[in-house]
Protein backbone atom coordinates (compact mmCIF):
# COMPACT_ATOMS: atom_id res chain seq x y z
CA UNK A 1 0.00 0.00 0.00
CA UNK A 2 2.71 2.47 0.60
CA UNK A 3 6.12 1.67 0.34
CA UNK A 4 9.37 4.09 1.36
CA UNK A 5 12.72 3.74 -0.11
CA UNK A 6 16.09 5.36 0.95
CA UNK A 7 14.18 8.42 1.29
CA UNK A 8 15.83 11.00 3.11
CA UNK A 9 14.67 15.06 4.00
CA UNK A 10 15.80 17.94 5.49
CA UNK A 11 14.42 21.21 5.89
CA UNK A 12 16.02 23.69 3.47
CA UNK A 13 19.83 23.49 3.97
CA UNK A 14 19.62 21.96 7.29
CA UNK A 15 20.83 18.48 8.71
CA UNK A 16 18.95 15.52 7.38
CA UNK A 17 15.63 14.85 9.66
CA UNK A 18 15.07 11.37 8.12
CA UNK A 19 18.33 9.33 6.47
CA UNK A 20 17.77 6.58 4.72
CA UNK A 21 14.27 5.76 5.86
CA UNK A 22 13.00 2.42 4.04
CA UNK A 23 9.45 0.32 5.27
CA UNK A 24 6.64 -1.22 3.32
CA UNK A 25 2.44 -0.92 5.23
CA UNK A 26 0.64 -3.24 3.92
CA UNK A 27 -3.31 -3.36 3.84
CA UNK A 28 -4.98 -3.41 7.27
CA UNK A 29 -2.02 -3.51 9.31
CA UNK A 30 -1.36 -2.25 13.02
CA UNK A 31 2.29 -0.23 13.66
CA UNK A 32 3.34 2.20 16.36
CA UNK A 33 6.17 4.81 15.25
CA UNK A 34 7.97 5.64 18.36
CA UNK A 35 11.08 7.30 19.38
CA UNK A 36 12.25 10.54 21.42
CA UNK A 37 11.03 13.73 21.26
CA UNK A 38 12.54 15.77 18.20
CA UNK A 39 13.07 12.09 16.42
CA UNK A 40 11.26 12.48 13.20
CA UNK A 41 7.96 10.91 14.03
CA UNK A 42 5.44 13.67 13.07
CA UNK A 43 7.96 14.74 9.71
CA UNK A 44 7.85 10.87 8.82
CA UNK A 45 3.68 11.39 9.25
CA UNK A 46 3.69 14.44 7.29
CA UNK A 47 5.33 12.35 4.58
CA UNK A 48 2.88 9.56 4.76
CA UNK A 49 0.18 12.54 4.55
CA UNK A 50 1.80 13.46 1.57
CA UNK A 51 2.03 17.69 2.83
CA UNK A 52 5.97 17.03 2.53
CA UNK A 53 7.80 15.88 -0.50
CA UNK A 54 11.43 13.21 0.46
CA UNK A 55 14.67 15.05 -0.72
CA UNK A 56 15.86 11.52 -1.85
CA UNK A 57 14.39 8.43 -2.25
CA UNK A 58 10.78 6.38 -3.45
CA UNK A 59 8.01 7.01 -2.25
CA UNK A 60 5.27 4.84 -3.33
CA UNK A 61 1.63 5.60 -2.38
CA UNK A 62 -1.31 3.39 -3.04
CA UNK A 63 0.66 2.51 -6.54
CA UNK A 64 1.68 6.03 -7.48
CA UNK A 65 5.34 7.60 -7.20
CA UNK A 66 5.21 10.36 -4.88
CA UNK A 67 7.24 12.77 -7.44
CA UNK A 68 4.46 12.33 -10.19
CA UNK A 69 1.36 12.74 -8.10
CA UNK A 70 0.38 16.47 -9.08
CA UNK A 71 -0.72 19.36 -7.10
CA UNK A 72 -4.68 18.44 -8.30
CA UNK A 73 -3.90 14.89 -7.42
CA UNK A 74 -3.63 15.30 -3.78
CA UNK A 75 -6.99 16.09 -2.20
CA UNK A 76 -8.35 12.57 -4.19
CA UNK A 77 -5.36 10.65 -2.88
CA UNK A 78 -5.46 12.36 0.68
CA UNK A 79 -8.99 11.02 1.09
CA UNK A 80 -8.00 7.63 1.76
CA UNK A 81 -5.41 8.43 4.26
CA UNK A 82 -6.96 9.47 7.51
CA UNK A 83 -5.43 11.79 10.17
CA UNK A 84 -5.57 12.27 13.54
CA UNK A 85 -3.53 15.39 14.91
CA UNK A 86 -2.20 15.71 18.08
CA UNK A 87 -3.75 19.14 19.27
CA UNK A 88 -7.38 17.63 17.68
CA UNK A 89 -7.04 20.48 15.30
CA UNK A 90 -11.13 21.05 15.43
CA UNK A 91 -12.89 23.74 14.19
CA UNK A 92 -14.45 25.81 17.47
CA UNK A 93 -17.36 27.19 15.61
CA UNK A 94 -18.35 24.36 14.33
CA UNK A 95 -19.89 21.17 16.18
CA UNK A 96 -19.29 18.08 17.02
CA UNK A 97 -21.58 16.83 14.45
CA UNK A 98 -20.45 19.37 11.54
CA UNK A 99 -16.39 19.02 12.71
CA UNK A 100 -17.04 14.77 12.11
CA UNK A 101 -18.98 16.01 8.59
CA UNK A 102 -16.37 18.07 7.31
CA UNK A 103 -14.41 16.03 4.88
CA UNK A 104 -17.98 14.82 3.66
CA UNK A 105 -19.24 18.83 3.20
CA UNK A 106 -15.95 20.15 1.48
CA UNK A 107 -16.72 17.08 -1.57
CA UNK A 108 -20.16 19.21 -1.19
CA UNK A 109 -22.16 16.22 -0.44
CA UNK A 110 -25.55 16.85 1.00
CA UNK A 111 -26.16 16.98 4.22
CA UNK A 112 -29.24 14.54 3.91
CA UNK A 113 -26.84 11.97 2.10
CA UNK A 114 -24.39 11.48 4.80
CA UNK A 115 -26.62 12.50 8.36
CA UNK A 116 -27.17 8.97 9.18
CA UNK A 117 -23.61 7.71 8.80
CA UNK A 118 -21.87 10.66 11.09
CA UNK A 119 -24.65 10.08 13.84
CA UNK A 120 -23.98 6.46 13.68
CA UNK A 121 -19.79 7.21 13.84
CA UNK A 122 -20.28 9.44 16.33
CA UNK A 123 -22.36 6.93 18.56
CA UNK A 124 -19.66 4.33 17.98
CA UNK A 125 -16.70 6.62 19.40
CA UNK A 126 -19.18 7.42 22.14
CA UNK A 127 -20.25 11.19 21.35
CA UNK A 128 -24.12 10.16 20.65
CA UNK A 129 -25.01 12.82 23.23
CA UNK A 130 -22.73 15.40 22.50
CA UNK A 131 -23.30 16.01 19.24
CA UNK A 132 -24.72 19.49 18.84
CA UNK A 133 -21.89 20.62 21.09
CA UNK A 134 -18.83 23.10 19.99
CA UNK A 135 -15.51 22.15 20.87
CA UNK A 136 -14.34 24.63 23.48
CA UNK A 137 -16.74 22.62 25.93
CA UNK A 138 -15.90 19.38 24.74
CA UNK A 139 -12.75 17.21 27.54
CA UNK A 140 -9.63 16.31 25.88
CA UNK A 141 -10.95 12.79 25.34
CA UNK A 142 -13.94 13.62 23.63
CA UNK A 143 -12.06 16.12 21.40
CA UNK A 144 -9.60 12.95 20.84
CA UNK A 145 -12.97 10.89 19.59
CA UNK A 146 -13.97 13.60 17.34
CA UNK A 147 -11.02 14.20 15.65
CA UNK A 148 -10.53 10.39 15.18
CA UNK A 149 -14.21 10.26 14.15
CA UNK A 150 -13.52 12.88 11.66
CA UNK A 151 -10.85 11.24 10.44
CA UNK A 152 -12.81 7.73 9.86
CA UNK A 153 -15.74 9.52 8.26
CA UNK A 154 -14.39 8.87 5.34
CA UNK A 155 -13.49 5.14 5.69
CA UNK A 156 -9.81 5.81 4.69
CA UNK A 157 -7.67 2.96 4.12
CA UNK A 158 -5.13 4.03 6.67
CA UNK A 159 -5.12 6.02 9.48
CA UNK A 160 -2.34 7.79 11.01
CA UNK A 161 -2.66 9.49 14.46
CA UNK A 162 -0.09 11.19 16.25
CA UNK A 163 -0.11 10.73 19.33
CA UNK A 164 -3.54 10.16 19.93
CA UNK A 165 -3.71 9.52 23.55
CA UNK A 166 -1.10 12.67 24.84
CA UNK A 167 -3.37 14.38 25.91
CA UNK A 168 -5.88 12.19 27.85
CA UNK A 169 -5.80 9.92 31.45
CA UNK A 170 -4.35 6.18 31.55
CA UNK A 171 -7.84 4.50 31.63
CA UNK A 172 -9.48 6.60 28.51
CA UNK A 173 -6.00 6.45 26.50
CA UNK A 174 -6.88 2.53 26.72
CA UNK A 175 -10.28 3.05 24.99
CA UNK A 176 -9.34 4.79 22.49
CA UNK A 177 -6.62 1.93 21.73
CA UNK A 178 -9.47 -0.62 22.15
CA UNK A 179 -11.34 2.14 19.27
CA UNK A 180 -8.47 1.68 17.03
CA UNK A 181 -7.90 -1.91 17.04
CA UNK A 182 -11.10 -2.73 16.57
CA UNK A 183 -11.04 -0.11 13.22
CA UNK A 184 -7.99 -1.78 12.29
CA UNK A 185 -10.19 -5.33 12.73
CA UNK A 186 -12.44 -3.73 10.30
CA UNK A 187 -10.16 -3.32 7.79
CA UNK A 188 -8.08 0.33 8.25
CA UNK A 189 -4.09 -0.20 8.30
CA UNK A 190 -3.17 1.78 12.12
CA UNK A 191 -0.27 4.00 11.99
CA UNK A 192 0.30 4.98 15.75
CA UNK A 193 3.10 7.82 16.68
CA UNK A 194 3.52 7.97 20.48
CA UNK A 195 6.45 7.73 23.04
CA UNK A 196 4.14 6.12 25.55
CA UNK A 197 5.82 2.46 26.12
CA UNK A 198 2.81 1.41 28.22
CA UNK A 199 0.45 2.02 25.51
CA UNK A 200 2.62 -0.04 22.79
CA UNK A 201 2.98 -3.06 25.70
CA UNK A 202 -0.69 -3.13 25.43
CA UNK A 203 -0.33 -4.39 22.26
CA UNK A 204 1.23 -6.96 19.87
CA UNK A 205 1.98 -5.16 17.35
CA UNK A 206 4.96 -3.61 14.72
CA UNK A 207 7.08 -1.28 16.32
CA UNK A 208 9.01 1.19 13.88
CA UNK A 209 11.41 3.48 15.88
CA UNK A 210 13.16 6.17 14.84
CA UNK A 211 16.08 7.73 16.55
CA UNK A 212 18.79 10.20 14.82
CA UNK A 213 16.66 9.91 11.72
CA UNK A 214 16.79 6.25 10.97
CA UNK A 215 14.27 3.81 11.60
CA UNK A 216 14.75 0.28 13.11
CA UNK A 217 11.53 -1.69 12.67
CA UNK A 218 10.73 -4.41 14.89
CA UNK A 219 7.93 -6.73 14.04
CA UNK B 1 -66.10 -10.44 26.09
CA UNK B 2 -66.65 -6.70 25.88
CA UNK B 3 -64.25 -5.51 28.52
CA UNK B 4 -61.62 -8.33 26.03
CA UNK B 5 -62.38 -5.89 22.98
CA UNK B 6 -62.13 -2.35 25.06
CA UNK B 7 -58.86 -3.39 26.51
CA UNK B 8 -57.62 -4.41 22.91
CA UNK B 9 -58.66 -1.23 21.56
CA UNK B 10 -57.30 0.33 24.46
CA UNK B 11 -53.81 -1.20 23.86
CA UNK B 12 -54.08 -0.49 19.44
CA UNK B 13 -54.71 3.35 20.38
CA UNK B 14 -51.56 3.34 23.48
CA UNK B 15 -49.11 1.82 20.34
CA UNK B 16 -50.85 4.68 17.96
CA UNK B 17 -49.49 7.35 20.29
CA UNK B 18 -46.58 5.42 21.41
CA UNK B 19 -45.47 5.72 16.93
CA UNK B 20 -46.77 8.96 16.65
CA UNK B 21 -44.52 10.28 19.66
CA UNK B 22 -41.74 8.70 18.58
CA UNK B 23 -41.88 9.97 15.37
CA UNK B 24 -42.33 12.85 16.16
CA UNK B 25 -38.78 12.79 18.44
CA UNK B 26 -37.17 11.62 15.47
CA UNK B 27 -38.55 14.67 13.85
CA UNK B 28 -37.51 16.55 15.61
CA UNK B 29 -33.93 15.12 15.94
CA UNK B 30 -33.60 15.20 12.28
CA UNK B 31 -34.93 18.88 12.14
CA UNK B 32 -32.30 19.89 14.83
CA UNK B 33 -29.56 18.06 12.28
CA UNK B 34 -31.14 19.54 9.06
CA UNK B 35 -30.57 23.06 10.51
CA UNK B 36 -29.03 25.43 8.56
CA UNK B 37 -25.41 24.79 8.40
CA UNK B 38 -22.91 26.97 10.43
CA UNK B 39 -20.73 28.79 7.31
CA UNK B 40 -17.18 26.76 6.69
CA UNK B 41 -15.25 30.34 7.84
CA UNK B 42 -15.73 31.62 11.62
CA UNK B 43 -17.83 34.64 11.39
CA UNK B 44 -16.04 37.78 11.84
CA UNK B 45 -13.17 38.41 14.73
CA UNK B 46 -11.57 41.67 15.58
CA UNK B 47 -9.76 41.50 12.09
CA UNK B 48 -12.47 41.10 10.37
CA UNK B 49 -14.79 43.83 11.88
CA UNK B 50 -11.81 46.15 11.53
CA UNK B 51 -11.13 45.22 7.87
CA UNK B 52 -14.69 46.13 7.44
CA UNK B 53 -14.18 49.62 9.30
CA UNK B 54 -11.23 50.43 6.98
CA UNK B 55 -12.95 49.60 3.60
CA UNK B 56 -15.75 51.68 4.90
CA UNK B 57 -13.62 55.10 5.86
CA UNK B 58 -11.49 54.46 2.59
CA UNK B 59 -14.59 53.85 0.05
CA UNK B 60 -16.73 56.96 1.76
CA UNK B 61 -13.05 58.76 1.49
CA UNK B 62 -12.50 57.42 -2.67
CA UNK B 63 -16.29 58.07 -3.32
CA UNK B 64 -15.75 61.81 -1.96
CA UNK B 65 -12.64 62.74 -3.82
CA UNK B 66 -14.43 61.40 -7.30
CA UNK B 67 -17.72 62.91 -6.42
CA UNK B 68 -15.26 66.14 -5.80
CA UNK B 69 -13.44 65.63 -9.04
CA UNK B 70 -16.70 64.98 -11.23
CA UNK B 71 -18.21 68.73 -9.75
CA UNK B 72 -14.84 70.16 -10.66
CA UNK B 73 -14.74 68.66 -14.16
CA UNK B 74 -18.41 69.52 -15.17
CA UNK B 75 -18.05 72.95 -13.58
CA UNK B 76 -14.99 73.74 -15.67
CA UNK B 77 -17.18 72.77 -18.47
CA UNK B 78 -20.02 74.74 -18.00
CA UNK B 79 -17.26 77.49 -17.71
CA UNK B 80 -15.96 76.96 -21.41
CA UNK B 81 -19.32 76.60 -22.96
CA UNK B 82 -20.91 79.02 -21.11
CA UNK B 83 -18.06 81.56 -22.55
CA UNK B 84 -17.62 80.28 -25.71
CA UNK B 85 -21.35 80.49 -26.34
CA UNK B 86 -20.69 84.20 -27.25
CA UNK B 87 -18.68 86.48 -29.34
CA UNK B 88 -18.96 90.53 -29.33
CA UNK B 89 -18.90 92.91 -31.60
CA UNK B 90 -17.55 96.58 -30.65
CA UNK B 91 -17.99 99.57 -33.29
CA UNK B 92 -15.93 102.51 -31.78
CA UNK B 93 -17.22 105.87 -33.13
CA UNK B 94 -15.58 108.29 -35.27
CA UNK B 95 -16.19 111.03 -37.26
CA UNK B 96 -19.29 111.14 -39.43
CA UNK B 97 -19.81 107.81 -38.71
CA UNK B 98 -23.61 106.77 -38.63
CA UNK B 99 -23.50 104.21 -35.70
CA UNK B 100 -27.17 102.54 -36.41
CA UNK B 101 -26.62 102.26 -39.83
CA UNK B 102 -23.02 100.48 -38.72
CA UNK B 103 -24.94 98.50 -36.16
CA UNK B 104 -27.33 97.24 -38.88
CA UNK B 105 -24.43 96.51 -40.96
CA UNK B 106 -22.50 94.54 -38.87
CA UNK B 107 -25.37 92.60 -37.31
CA UNK B 108 -25.94 92.03 -41.18
CA UNK B 109 -22.82 90.06 -42.42
CA UNK B 110 -23.04 88.36 -38.25
CA UNK B 111 -25.93 87.38 -39.28
CA UNK B 112 -25.48 85.35 -42.71
CA UNK B 113 -22.70 83.06 -41.21
CA UNK B 114 -23.99 79.43 -40.40
CA UNK B 115 -23.51 78.94 -37.14
CA UNK B 116 -24.68 82.10 -35.91
CA UNK B 117 -27.77 81.59 -33.45
CA UNK B 118 -29.02 85.43 -33.28
CA UNK B 119 -27.47 88.64 -33.05
CA UNK B 120 -28.78 91.04 -31.15
CA UNK B 121 -27.32 94.78 -31.14
CA UNK B 122 -27.35 96.40 -27.33
CA UNK B 123 -29.76 98.95 -27.46
CA UNK B 124 -29.12 102.81 -26.47
CA UNK B 125 -30.84 102.26 -22.98
CA UNK B 126 -29.03 98.89 -22.28
CA UNK B 127 -25.77 100.38 -22.95
CA UNK B 128 -26.92 103.44 -20.63
CA UNK B 129 -27.32 101.04 -17.94
CA UNK B 130 -24.16 99.39 -18.29
CA UNK B 131 -22.22 102.37 -18.17
CA UNK B 132 -24.05 103.65 -15.13
CA UNK B 133 -22.69 102.02 -12.42
CA UNK B 134 -19.24 104.27 -13.46
CA UNK B 135 -20.67 107.28 -15.15
CA UNK B 136 -24.01 108.25 -12.79
CA UNK B 137 -27.46 108.08 -13.57
CA UNK B 138 -27.17 111.50 -15.59
CA UNK B 139 -25.33 110.09 -18.50
CA UNK B 140 -25.83 111.59 -22.14
CA UNK B 141 -24.55 109.04 -24.41
CA UNK B 142 -24.89 111.90 -27.44
CA UNK B 143 -22.27 114.04 -25.61
CA UNK B 144 -19.59 110.75 -25.14
CA UNK B 145 -17.60 108.87 -28.08
CA UNK B 146 -19.04 105.64 -26.47
CA UNK B 147 -18.87 102.55 -28.61
CA UNK B 148 -21.59 100.02 -29.13
CA UNK B 149 -22.14 96.11 -28.73
CA UNK B 150 -23.57 93.72 -30.72
CA UNK B 151 -23.67 90.04 -29.01
CA UNK B 152 -23.80 87.47 -31.37
CA UNK B 153 -24.76 84.37 -29.71
CA UNK B 154 -23.54 80.89 -31.58
CA UNK B 155 -23.89 77.34 -31.72
CA UNK B 156 -20.89 75.56 -29.76
CA UNK B 157 -21.20 72.57 -31.73
CA UNK B 158 -21.12 74.48 -34.86
CA UNK B 159 -19.04 77.49 -34.40
CA UNK B 160 -18.62 80.26 -37.33
CA UNK B 161 -15.59 81.05 -39.03
CA UNK B 162 -14.66 83.96 -37.29
CA UNK B 163 -11.50 84.41 -38.55
CA UNK B 164 -14.01 85.12 -42.35
CA UNK B 165 -16.18 86.97 -40.32
CA UNK B 166 -13.51 89.27 -38.75
CA UNK B 167 -12.21 90.46 -42.35
CA UNK B 168 -15.58 90.83 -43.59
CA UNK B 169 -16.41 92.91 -41.14
CA UNK B 170 -13.08 94.86 -41.38
CA UNK B 171 -14.34 95.61 -44.92
CA UNK B 172 -18.27 96.42 -44.22
CA UNK B 173 -17.55 98.27 -40.88
CA UNK B 174 -13.57 99.43 -40.24
CA UNK B 175 -14.46 100.88 -36.76
CA UNK B 176 -15.91 97.29 -36.06
CA UNK B 177 -13.96 94.21 -33.97
CA UNK B 178 -15.01 91.09 -33.24
CA UNK B 179 -13.91 89.64 -29.91
CA UNK B 180 -14.87 85.98 -29.92
CA UNK B 181 -13.12 85.77 -26.32
CA UNK B 182 -10.81 83.36 -27.46
CA UNK B 183 -8.07 84.38 -25.12
CA UNK B 184 -10.58 84.19 -22.20
CA UNK B 185 -11.52 80.89 -23.72
CA UNK B 186 -8.43 79.33 -23.84
CA UNK B 187 -6.69 80.63 -20.41
CA UNK B 188 -10.56 79.03 -19.16
CA UNK B 189 -9.88 75.63 -20.73
CA UNK B 190 -5.92 75.35 -19.53
CA UNK B 191 -7.14 76.11 -15.89
CA UNK B 192 -9.70 73.30 -16.07
CA UNK B 193 -7.92 71.19 -17.68
CA UNK B 194 -5.25 71.59 -15.00
CA UNK B 195 -7.71 71.29 -12.27
CA UNK B 196 -9.15 68.21 -13.38
CA UNK B 197 -6.03 66.58 -14.02
CA UNK B 198 -4.61 67.87 -10.44
CA UNK B 199 -7.96 65.67 -9.39
CA UNK B 200 -7.47 62.72 -11.56
CA UNK B 201 -4.09 62.55 -9.72
CA UNK B 202 -5.64 63.01 -6.06
CA UNK B 203 -8.07 60.24 -7.05
CA UNK B 204 -5.63 58.24 -8.32
CA UNK B 205 -3.62 58.25 -5.18
CA UNK B 206 -6.62 58.19 -3.43
CA UNK B 207 -7.65 54.56 -5.02
CA UNK B 208 -3.95 53.63 -4.78
CA UNK B 209 -3.96 53.94 -0.86
CA UNK B 210 -7.55 52.46 -1.28
CA UNK B 211 -6.11 49.43 -2.88
CA UNK B 212 -3.35 49.12 -0.79
CA UNK B 213 -5.13 49.07 2.67
CA UNK B 214 -8.14 47.00 1.41
CA UNK B 215 -5.05 44.40 0.57
CA UNK B 216 -3.27 44.95 4.03
CA UNK B 217 -6.98 44.88 6.42
CA UNK B 218 -8.01 41.82 4.27
CA UNK B 219 -4.41 40.38 4.73
CA UNK B 220 -4.55 40.56 8.08
CA UNK B 221 -8.10 39.21 8.97
CA UNK B 222 -7.23 36.19 7.09
CA UNK B 223 -4.16 35.40 9.06
CA UNK B 224 -6.42 34.66 11.80
CA UNK B 225 -7.60 32.00 9.94
CA UNK B 226 -4.66 29.89 9.05
CA UNK B 227 -6.05 27.05 11.13
CA UNK B 228 -8.95 26.78 9.00
CA UNK B 229 -7.51 26.83 5.70
CA UNK B 230 -5.01 24.35 7.29
CA UNK B 231 -7.76 21.69 8.94
CA UNK B 232 -9.94 22.29 5.45
CA UNK B 233 -6.95 20.97 3.16
CA UNK B 234 -5.96 18.08 5.64
CA UNK B 235 -9.62 16.86 5.31
CA UNK B 236 -8.97 16.75 1.59
CA UNK B 237 -10.57 19.79 0.36
CA UNK B 238 -9.48 20.79 -2.84
CA UNK B 239 -7.84 24.30 -3.10
CA UNK B 240 -10.07 25.70 -4.99
CA UNK B 241 -13.04 24.68 -2.92
CA UNK B 242 -10.84 26.25 0.21
CA UNK B 243 -10.40 29.45 -1.81
CA UNK B 244 -14.28 30.09 -2.56
CA UNK B 245 -15.29 29.64 0.66
CA UNK B 246 -13.09 32.29 1.91
CA UNK B 247 -13.22 34.45 -0.94
CA UNK B 248 -17.77 34.79 -0.74
CA UNK B 249 -17.34 35.60 2.90
CA UNK B 250 -15.21 38.41 2.38
CA UNK B 251 -16.70 39.01 -1.02
CA UNK B 252 -19.50 39.98 1.59
CA UNK B 253 -17.47 41.54 4.63
CA UNK B 254 -16.03 43.59 1.51
CA UNK B 255 -19.24 44.70 0.25
CA UNK B 256 -20.49 45.57 3.18
CA UNK B 257 -18.13 47.94 3.79
CA UNK B 258 -17.79 49.19 0.61
CA UNK B 259 -21.52 50.11 0.46
CA UNK B 260 -22.02 51.67 4.25
CA UNK B 261 -18.51 53.93 2.54
CA UNK B 262 -20.76 54.57 -0.59
CA UNK B 263 -23.71 55.05 0.44
CA UNK B 264 -22.36 57.78 3.21
CA UNK B 265 -20.74 59.44 0.17
CA UNK B 266 -24.15 59.86 -1.41
CA UNK B 267 -25.74 61.07 1.48
CA UNK B 268 -22.98 63.79 1.61
CA UNK B 269 -23.38 64.59 -1.82
CA UNK B 270 -27.46 64.59 -1.60
CA UNK B 271 -26.73 66.69 1.78
CA UNK B 272 -24.47 69.37 -0.21
CA UNK B 273 -27.17 69.23 -3.15
CA UNK B 274 -30.13 69.52 -1.09
CA UNK B 275 -28.76 73.18 0.68
CA UNK B 276 -27.72 74.54 -2.74
CA UNK B 277 -30.88 74.20 -3.75
CA UNK B 278 -32.50 75.73 -0.55
CA UNK B 279 -29.48 78.58 -0.87
CA UNK B 280 -30.45 79.91 -4.47
CA UNK B 281 -30.85 83.78 -4.12
CA UNK B 282 -29.03 84.05 -0.63
CA UNK B 283 -24.93 85.65 -0.90
CA UNK B 284 -23.01 82.35 0.23
CA UNK B 285 -25.47 80.24 -2.21
CA UNK B 286 -24.70 82.32 -4.84
CA UNK B 287 -21.33 82.28 -3.93
CA UNK B 288 -21.01 78.33 -3.94
CA UNK B 289 -23.54 78.23 -7.35
CA UNK B 290 -20.52 80.63 -8.85
CA UNK B 291 -17.94 78.43 -7.75
CA UNK B 292 -19.38 74.43 -8.60
CA UNK B 293 -22.51 74.94 -9.82
CA UNK B 294 -25.71 73.53 -8.28
CA UNK B 295 -23.30 71.22 -6.10
CA UNK B 296 -24.84 68.25 -8.24
CA UNK B 297 -22.50 65.62 -9.19
CA UNK B 298 -24.86 64.23 -11.58
CA UNK B 299 -25.38 60.76 -12.96
CA UNK B 300 -21.91 60.07 -13.29
CA UNK B 301 -20.36 60.61 -10.26
CA UNK B 302 -22.87 57.87 -8.84
CA UNK B 303 -22.11 55.26 -11.38
CA UNK B 304 -18.71 56.66 -10.67
CA UNK B 305 -19.46 55.83 -6.53
CA UNK B 306 -21.32 52.25 -7.71
CA UNK B 307 -17.97 51.71 -9.77
CA UNK B 308 -15.74 52.48 -6.82
CA UNK B 309 -17.97 50.32 -4.18
CA UNK B 310 -17.69 47.14 -6.75
CA UNK B 311 -14.02 47.65 -7.94
CA UNK B 312 -13.02 47.46 -3.65
CA UNK B 313 -15.73 44.53 -2.97
CA UNK B 314 -13.85 42.39 -5.83
CA UNK B 315 -10.05 43.88 -4.90
CA UNK B 316 -11.06 42.73 -1.43
CA UNK B 317 -12.31 38.91 -2.98
CA UNK B 318 -9.13 38.66 -5.19
CA UNK B 319 -6.77 39.24 -2.10
CA UNK B 320 -8.51 36.45 0.03
CA UNK B 321 -8.12 34.35 -3.28
CA UNK B 322 -4.49 35.15 -3.54
CA UNK B 323 -3.84 35.05 -0.23
CA UNK B 324 -5.43 31.72 0.14
CA UNK B 325 -3.35 30.08 -2.63
CA UNK B 326 -0.41 31.67 -1.73
CA UNK B 327 -0.92 29.46 2.21
CA UNK B 328 -2.08 26.48 0.63
CA UNK B 329 1.17 26.10 -2.01
CA UNK B 330 3.41 27.20 2.41
CA UNK B 331 1.94 24.63 4.19
CA UNK B 332 2.36 22.09 0.89
CA UNK B 333 6.20 22.06 0.28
Amino acid sequence: MIRFENVGLRYGMGPEVLRDVSFFLPERSFQFLSGPSGSGKTTLLRLLFLSLKPTRGLITIFGKDRSRITRDELPMIRRKIGVVFQDFRLLDHLTTYENVALPLRVRGREEASYRSDVVELLKWVGLGDRMHVLPPVLSGGEKQRAAIARALIEQPRILLADEPTGNVDPQLARRLLRLLIELNRMGTAVVIATHDIGLMDQVEARRMVLSGGRLEIYD
Amino acid sequence: MIKAGTGAIARSKLARLRERIEAGVKRQANNRLARKQTPIVPPDNVAGRAMVLVIAIMTFLSCLTLGAVTLVRDTAATWQTQIAREATIQIKPAEGLDMEEALARARAVAAGYSGVRSVEIVGREATQRLLEPWLGPALNMDELPVPRLIIVTIDPVNRPDFEAMRAELAQAVPNAVLDDHRTWVDRLVAMARTTVTIGMAVLALMLSATALTVIFATRGAMAGNGHVIEVLHFVGAEASFIARQFRRHFLLAGSRGAAVGGIAAIIVFVVFSWWSSRNIGTPEGDQAAALFGNFAIGLSGYLGVGLVVLLIAALTATTTHVTVIAYLRRIET
